[in-house]
């Protein structure tokens, strides 16, 4: 989902490079409210956990790859917008570092993975579990939010391909930019991501949630909130 | 360090160890590309064509380890896999020292 430099037209990724910068700008000054001291090292490691995640790439046999985000499980246990810091610093390095993602696509690929994916992953995750502390609805709940917050990530990024065609063409109708149009990109984004990466997502988040809980539960931020 | 955080570190370090894995199976798999993350040689072929912005921006960019790859396109299996451990000790720390540079503004130490 780390979408390249070229695929997406100056129109789409000055706005999108502007909504990541409120989203970060807002999550500094509600973690310089918020953010003890002993949620650093859980935050450098949220990051690290993140970069490596993305390292592996799920094959879809004969087809394309991807990966799970961990977006949403860092939401759940240190809070939505410490996921917005955690992964928009690691899709930066990615994008700088490694050319995973384009320098232009720095604000969407932030978007897409650091804002929508974390804030959806927390609202299922708290909306499903409902007053549930542990057992079968609450890590339901935790899988939940990795699946749909991955799964509506991809759709975001899959829109923001396939808007190209319709606002970037030039004079002989070639697109200029991604050429798939909405009907081609956002079903391909969404199954692969709904049928295969999103479900490794939700294993992910469950499995790391049931270890959090078990073994420092008063940490995880999503069950802290009334 | 606290006990658990330090378990924590050993479970990313393990996590580090194991990346391979995620060369290894889309080889095995024969998995290619993610979707719309193709080279400009890839959407040749698949378009016959490479829209005009896109080919323009393509290169916008040139990473000092581009595909987590120290050797080239054309490096052995091994250096790609060594490359791609490497790269996550390396993407491992960027993060950390980030993560500790931006909260060492934001915080306030409790001491």
């Amino acid at each position: 989902m780390h979408i390249p430099d070229g695929y997406l037209s100056p129109q789409t990724f000055v706005p999108l490079y502007g909504a990541s910068f409120v989203f970060w700008a807002v999550a500094l000054k509600k973690l310089k409210k918020e953010l003890s001291a002993k949620y650093i090292p859980y935050l450098a490691m949220a990051a690290a956990f993140s970069f490596l995640i993305m390292m592996f790439n799920v094959p879809i046999p004969g087809g394309t790859t991807g990966h799970a985000v961990g977006a949403g499980i860092i939401a759940i246990l240190l809070g939505p917008w410490a996921a917005v810091l955690a992964v928009s610093v690691v899709l930066i390095i990615q994008a700088i570092v490694f050319g995973d993602g384009g320098i232009t696509a720095i604000g969407a690929n932030c978007f897409n993975m650091a804002v929508v994916m974390p804030f959806v992953s927390y609202w299922v995750f708290k909306l499903v579990k409902g007053n549930a502390k542990g057992g079968a609805r609450f890590y339901a709940a935790a899988f939940l939010a990795g699946w749909i917050g991955l799964s509506v990530a991809s759709v975001a990024a899959g829109f923001e391909f396939g808007i190209q065609p319709m606002i970037a063409s030039g004079p002989d109708g070639k697109p200029l930019y991604a050429p798939y149009p909405l009907s081609i990109a956002v079903p391909a984004m969404a199954i692969e991501h709904m049928l295969v990466f999103g479900i490794v997502e939700g294993m992910v988040t469950a499995l790391i949630l049931k270890y959090f809980v078990k073994h420092e539960s008063e940490l995880v931020y999503a069950t802290k909130e009334a | 360090m606290t006990r658990f955080q330090k378990k924590l570190w050993i479970g990313l370090l393990i996590m580090a160890l194991l990346t391979p894995f995620g060369i290894f199976l889309p080889e095995k798999f024969n998995a290619g590309d993610a979707w719309g993350e193709w080279g400009t040689d890839k959407i040749q072929e698949l378009l016959g064509y490479v829209p005009e912005g896109l080919k323009k921006l393509a290169d916008f960019w040139k990473a000092p380890v581009p595909d987590y790859n120290f050797g080239g396109e054309n490096a052995a299996f091994s250096t790609q896999v060594i490359s791609y451990i490497v790269s996550g000790v390396l993407g491992i720390a960027a993060a950390v020292i980030l993560i500790y540079l931006i909260t060492k503004f934001l915080v306030k130490h409790e001491k």
